[in-house]
């Protein structure tokens, strides 16, 4: 975004209300998404397509509804993976029992699932708070997991447990399954991501996300200004769990097209905490920036590696990315706590001044 | 009114019972805060409650607004008897308030927590908010113009989009009351708004009280240390000590009353 932003004065409150307050700022994100929309397809090779740009945005997904929760709201989820798995089982389940109706549907119906359950395991949190409370997601993860795995019938009794993704089209397209062709299968995500990034945005920014953030800044002086603490955080709990269920979906129908345990263990829980970490607590752009970070740095090692001729094991390289993880979730919880979006705005702020600081 | 005749405008400000306070008594285990307390405020008036250290004035405070919960004695507001009163109820009739200790949502800017304090006002279901059309979109605006007037009233356009966290003490004592302000009460209950400020500082906080009450008519229950202050803002003021009232009345009246003298003003005749 290198372009400045001195002199642009705004008139009006809906102006300055605007989605984007500054008209280069929308103008910006209209490119970024006019370009992965039009352009991407094009120029992005099935390997970048596949097993890059879908399992990032699909992350992304639900970075951002782990950063409603946790970023806006203040409450701490170590279940996002077992949130994510519910969208993904009860998607599944939705989608072979009613063959016919619209995949997109069944994507939310997901979410939907998810949602419930999440609010179910939210409810504690009117009483307890931080530690104990990321215990109880912590259960609501465990028990979520084993759940569908011990339960036959949650993958129709399926002999190997893991059932495939069920092949579904949109406009003729097939979009979910392995059979699906890769550009297809990315714009069918591409599309849930843009528009609920936008809606995620819409919510932070009015009513329910000003409530989530007092809540999550002082919950008592919150109540006595007559926010309902209860009703706040089930809101953010269940539409949090919205996002995650829709994200777990989507993996299971577009990335690695079974339904399986493992995508959504605890690993998957704290990788999306790492995610927002690192790109922004509180920040819709910090989702996508920490998702794509953490996605795509054990790739990059991977391939400097690689590309030095050095001979290192994978589980050297898996060492250098915790250290690497580590060392900068200690860094943006201590020195800067929103992260590389908020670092992105900082540069953003010097270039507006540049090159006359005063 | 009766066949007094008002002499000035003050009378003319000041009208019936707005809230009272009855027989409340309020204890933490052992200690007791508030004993047998019963007081009105009138519509209009600026109030006062003044007392030492610990005399239970905030706990007084907390009592209207439901956020403590008196064990004996009831509030009664606009004609309706609680006992005990809950604070949605307060918030949702028109009492807002500011804390002694700064209680700002401090991760938010100045405008965002002074939109919080219109949050009752608005109705948006969630799907106008996520679409950010209709009620969504037009309350948002609406809210937001009259968070601009308080913002302009109390002059602190330049740091609108500030964290509040980043601010200096005295703007955020200033963001408080703009976000009790925001919600348009009828009853404003301040907590030591002028504490730890300096004389610029409170004078303009004075104006900025004074202003309020005689611009918007609201009605004002003020805890205050500075004494100077008390005198020169309050219509009437309630003394406590040890959670027991010691004395109400004018300004001039308390301070004439020799048990108020003895127990709070006298203490630096010694
Ligand atoms: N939440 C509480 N738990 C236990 N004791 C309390 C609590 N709140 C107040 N008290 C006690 O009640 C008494 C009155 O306290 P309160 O804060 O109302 O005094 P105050 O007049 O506002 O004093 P100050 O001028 O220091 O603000 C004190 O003895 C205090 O320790
Ligand atoms: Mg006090």
């Amino acid at each position: 975004m290198f372009y400045r932003e001195a002199g642009v004065f705004k008139t009006t409150y809906s102006d300055d209300m605007a989605l984007l307050p500054i008209p280069l700022d929308k103008f910006f994100v209209l490119s970024v998404i006019a370009f992965m929309v039009l352009v991407v397809p094009f120029i992005a090779s099935e390997y970048w397509l596949e097993s890059i740009l879908i399992p990032v945005l699909i992350l992304s997904l639900a970075a951002i509804g782990l950063n409603i929760l946790t970023g806006y709201a203040g409450q701490l989820s170590l279940g996002t993976g077992a949130f994510m798995a519910a969208g993904a089982y009860l998607g599944y389940k939705f989608v072979t029992a009613f063959p016919d109706i619209n995949i997109v549907v069944g994507v939310l119906v997901g979410g939907l699932a998810s949602a419930m359950i999440g609010a179910v395991f939210g409810a504690p949190s009117l009483r307890i708070k931080g530690f104990y409370l990321a215990v109880t997601t912590l259960a609501a993860q465990f028990f979520l997991i084993w759940l569908f795995t011990k339960q036959p019938w949650f993958v129709n009794y399926s002999i190997s447990g893991v059932p495939t993704a069920p092949p579904r089209e949109i406009f003729g397209f097939l979009v979910t399954g392995a059979e699906s062709n890769e550009t297809a299968r990315y714009l069918f995500v591409l599309s849930f991501v843009i528009v609920f990034a936008l809606i995620a945005r819409n919510l932070t920014r009015g009513r329910i996300g000003r409530s989530w953030m007092a809540i999550r800044d002082m919950d008592i002086a919150a109540e006595l200004i007559g926010i309902k603490p209860l009703q706040t955080k089930l809101s953010a709990f269940a539409i949090s769990s919205f996002y995650c269920g829709m994200a777990g979906a989507l993996w299971a129908f577009c990335y690695i097209n079974i339904v399986e345990p493992s995508a959504f263990d605890i690993n998957r829980s704290f990788q999306i905490l790492f995610m927002i970490i690192i790109g922004g607590l509180g920040s819709i752009l910090g989702s996508f920036l920490g998702a794509a970070f953490i996605f795509t740095l054990p790739i990059f090692l991977n391939n400097a590696a690689t590309g030095l001729g050095l001979e290192v094991s994978t589980a050297l390289i898996r060492h250098v990315e915790f250290m690497i993880f580590g060392a900068m979730i200690i860094f943006f919880l201590i020195v800067e706590p929103h992260g590389l979006a908020r670092m992105w705005s900082i540069a953003k702020e010097k270039l507006r001044m540049w090159p006359f600081p005063y | 009114m009766s066949g007094v005749a008002p002499v000035s405008g003050q009378a003319e400000r000041i009208g019936g019972e707005l809230l009272r306070v009855d027989n409340v008594s309020l204890s933490f285990g052992g200690v007791k805060a508030l004993s047998e307390i019963s007081f009105d405020i009138k519509k209009g008036e600026i109030r006062s409650i003044i007392g030492p250290n610990g005399a239970g004035k905030s706990s007084m405070l907390n009592v209207v607004n439901g956020f403590y919960q008196a064990q004996e004695g009831s509030i009664h507001y606009k004609g309706v008897t609680y006992a005990p009163m809950r604070p949605y109820i307060a918030a949702s009739n028109g009492i807002a308030r500011t804390f002694q200790n700064i209680a700002l949502f401090r991760g938010m800017s100045t405008l965002d927590n002074i939109m919080t304090g219109r949050v009752l006002k608005m109705k948006a279901s969630l799907l106008e908010q996520a679409l950010y059309m209709f009620r969504g979109k037009s309350e948002e605006l609406e809210h937001r113009e009259h968070v601009e007037k308080v913002i302009d009233f109390l002059e602190i356009q330049a740091i609108r989009r500030t964290p509040v966290g980043r601010l200096p003490y005295g703007l955020q004592k200033r963001v408080e009351l703009g976000r009790a302000l925001a919600a348009e009460p009828d009853l404003l209950l301040l907590d030591e708004p002028m504490a730890g400020m300096n004389v610029e500082e409170k004078e303009d906080m004075s104006r900025f009280i004074i202003d309020v009450n005689e611009q918007f008519g609201t009605t004002i229950a003020l805890i205050e240390h500075d004494m100077s202050v008390v005198m020169d803002l309050s219509d009437r003021v309630v003394v406590l000590d040890y959670g027991k009232k010691l004395a109400d009345g004018t300004p001039d009246e308390v301070r004439g009353n020799q048990d108020v003298i003895d127990a709070y003003l006298g203490v630096t005749h010694d």
